[in-house]
């Protein structure tokens, strides 16, 4: 019982911090406003595309709102969650160094998995918030659009685009334990996400076998079939192994620490 | 209610803390003194189980620090020696927070954050952001923090550490009421602070205890030394010649003056009087002798003593090289010592004046 409320206080107090500095509204605004750009492409692409007279009998098929407008928006915030989680992340442990009240958690009676799992709820649910508040651009077309596209791939999206972002701000977070410097903390982040992320482009069906381990393990190309609409159990798996590897380097880095001081 | 049995802690080959034992009894205000890089610090975090030892048993109200730490951590309030709080959070949230990770109940949690800002005497500055407040104030918030819980240990590093005069008193008198509800540990490097708050003082130097008593009677072991301190108006040289023949005078050391007055402070042997016949000497000689008062030593004597010394000697001091010459005497004709034990290996750095 007091686990929870442990997490909850340390969650909280997260949320303290994200809206009592610019963070959480920076990073609200980057991904609001870069996902309405985004949007506005594909939307606009859609246009083209459905006004084309090319189709018709023997034409290619019309074009699905599905595929056209909320896939390719969603992949591309998969790019976006890159360079917005390192903002969440960064200061997650540097700061709490830095500041000297890492010694208030380290003396208080909480364990370590307490104050890592506070801390990486406090960053997923910015995120997830970030996510759910974007997504108010798609209800537009939810309410114009004749037929209705279908919202299921749409909410497997979102799911993918928050599991992919949890295991950047699980990486992230053990970063941040790395260091005082939240700065350091946060372009550590960044490169690696990046590394990351392009590990992904190295999947093709002709690499060697030790090549398609390494795509394997790009985190967004588990995305696909999710933003599809394709909920697959081994997606699942595989995003939850890697938060929750993420989160087992982060503590035992904090706990490491009570030896190394 | 705090038992600390053959605490070790090392980095490499350096000891930070090498075998410091001591306990300290329900409601006791323990001062913890020693020079920077004595291991005063290192010590608390481990009590406080920031830190973990590499040999030594801690036992606080009753849990072992490294079997049950969170039971330890419950009945431990820590102050840190930078007061652990969050700039961008108000006094009021900030204590909140405490409250809840410290597990105070949900019921209790308002009144025991009153009280803390009570007692701290924060009311005025309740829904201020820490990060506006003054250090003075920063240092209050962390006492608040510490006291919150009502636990029943509060470890203090450096309390008064950089507050006005005003705000070290008013911080001085809530530790002592503070003690006898709470068992307490503080560690300073200001010595009247311990004889005034403290009931007990345990000085540790390089990672070790060196001494252990009152405040009263560490004072005491080396007041009765009979040290007395002259002015005469003469040069030192001149000085020293009028007194090298006075019996029962183990060293003479020079502790300023000018041009027109030397200042010599005298120590003898244990248990001689030596201050009709000081002043005889000098006289005798034809000097001005402008005052003589005894040394009675001071707590910082004592600590320079301690920490600067080897334990063993501080019974029997150690007698130093005498007769230094200062600026004032020729070169290559340096005054004769009386017959004299072996001069101890490392001099005796010049103490401060008072």
């Amino acid at each position: 019982m007091s686990t929870f409320t442990n997490i909850g206080a340390i969650v909280r107090k997260e949320w303290q911090h994200y809206f009592g500095s610019p963070i959480a509204y920076t990073a609200l605004f980057t991904w609001n406003a870069l996902f309405a750009v985004f949007f506005q492409f594909a939307l606009t692409y859609f246009l083209e595309a459905s006004m084309n007279p090319g189709g018709g009998m023997g034409g290619p098929p019309k074009p699905n709102i599905n595929e056209w407008i909320f896939r390719p928006t969603l992949m591309n915030m998969a790019v976006v969650a890159l360079f917005v989680a390192p903002m969440l992340t960064m200061r997650l442990f540097a700061e709490e160094q830095r500041q000297g009240t890492w010694e208030l958690l380290a003396t208080s009676p909480i364990t370590d998995w307490q104050i890592v799992l506070g801390k990486f709820f406090g960053a997923v649910s910015v995120y997830a918030l970030m996510i759910a508040t974007s997504l108010l651009n798609f209800a537009v077309i939810f309410y114009y659009a004749e037929p209705r596209p279908e919202w299921k791939p749409v909410l497997t999206g979102a799911l993918a685009l928050l599991l992919m972002g949890s295991c950047f701000i699980a990486l992230g977070a053990f970063l941040s334990t790395l260091t005082r410097n939240q700065i350091v903390a946060g372009i550590l982040s960044f490169c690696l996400f990046l590394a990351i992320w392009t590990l992904s482009w190295l999947d093709n069906p002709m690499a060697s076998d030790p090549v398609k381990v390494l795509a394997y393990l790009g985190v967004t190309n588990h995305m696909d079939d999710m933003v599809k609409g394709v909920l697959d159990t081994k997606d699942i798996v595989f995003y939850l192994s890697f938060i929750g590897f993420g989160l087992f380097l982060t503590q035992q880095s904090v706990e490491s620490r009570r030896w190394r001081e | 209610m705090i038992e600390v049995a053959d605490l070790r802690k090392s980095y490499g080959r350096f000891d930070a803390v090498s075998g410091v034992s001591f306990t300290v009894g329900q409601g006791e205000i323990l001062g913890f003194l020693g020079p920077n890089g004595a291991g005063k610090t290192t010590t608390m975090r481990i009590l406080t189980g920031f830190m973990a030892a590499t040999s030594g048993r801690v036992t606080v109200a009753g849990h072992d620090v490294f079997k049950s730490p969170l039971e330890a951590k419950r009945s431990v309030g820590y102050l840190p020696e930078l007061p652990p709080v969050y700039p961008d959070l108000d006094v009021t949230s900030f204590l909140d927070f405490c409250a809840r990770i410290k597990g105070v109940k949900p019921a209790d949690r308002k009144s025991r954050i009153d009280r803390a800002v009570e007692k701290a005497r924060l009311g005025d500055v309740r829904t201020k952001i820490i990060g506006r407040l003054s250090k003075g104030f920063r240092q209050r918030v962390g006492i608040a923090q510490a006291i919150l819980a009502d636990p029943p240990v509060l470890i203090l590093d450096e309390p008064t550490a950089g507050l006005d005069p005003q705000q070290i008193i008013e911080t001085r008198d809530l530790i002592k009421s503070l003690g006898g509800d709470h068992t307490i540990i503080l560690s300073t490097h200001i010595l009247p602070e311990v004889s005034m708050t403290c009931h007990r003082v345990v000085i540790i130097s390089k990672g070790r205890v060196v001494a252990e008593d009152t405040p009263q009677n560490l004072t005491a072991r080396l007041s009765s030394q009979g040290a007395i301190r002259v002015q005469v108006r003469a040069d030192t040289r001149t000085a020293f010649d009028a007194l090298r023949d006075v019996e029962g005078i183990v060293t003479v050391n020079p502790r300023g003056g000018d041009s027109d007055h030397t200042v010599l402070e005298l120590e003898p042997l244990a248990g001689v009087d030596i201050r009709a016949a000081t002043a005889r000497a000098i006289i005798g000689a034809n000097i001005d002798l402008l005052s003589l008062t005894q040394v009675s030593l001071s707590l910082e004597d004592v600590f320079l003593e301690l920490t600067t010394k080897d334990a063993a000697t501080i019974s029997e001091v150690a007698p130093a090289p005498i007769f230094t010459p200062i600026a004032a005497s020729e070169p290559g004709d340096p005054p004769a010592p009386p017959q004299e034990p072996a001069p101890s290996a490392e001099p005796t750095e010049p103490k401060e004046t008072h």
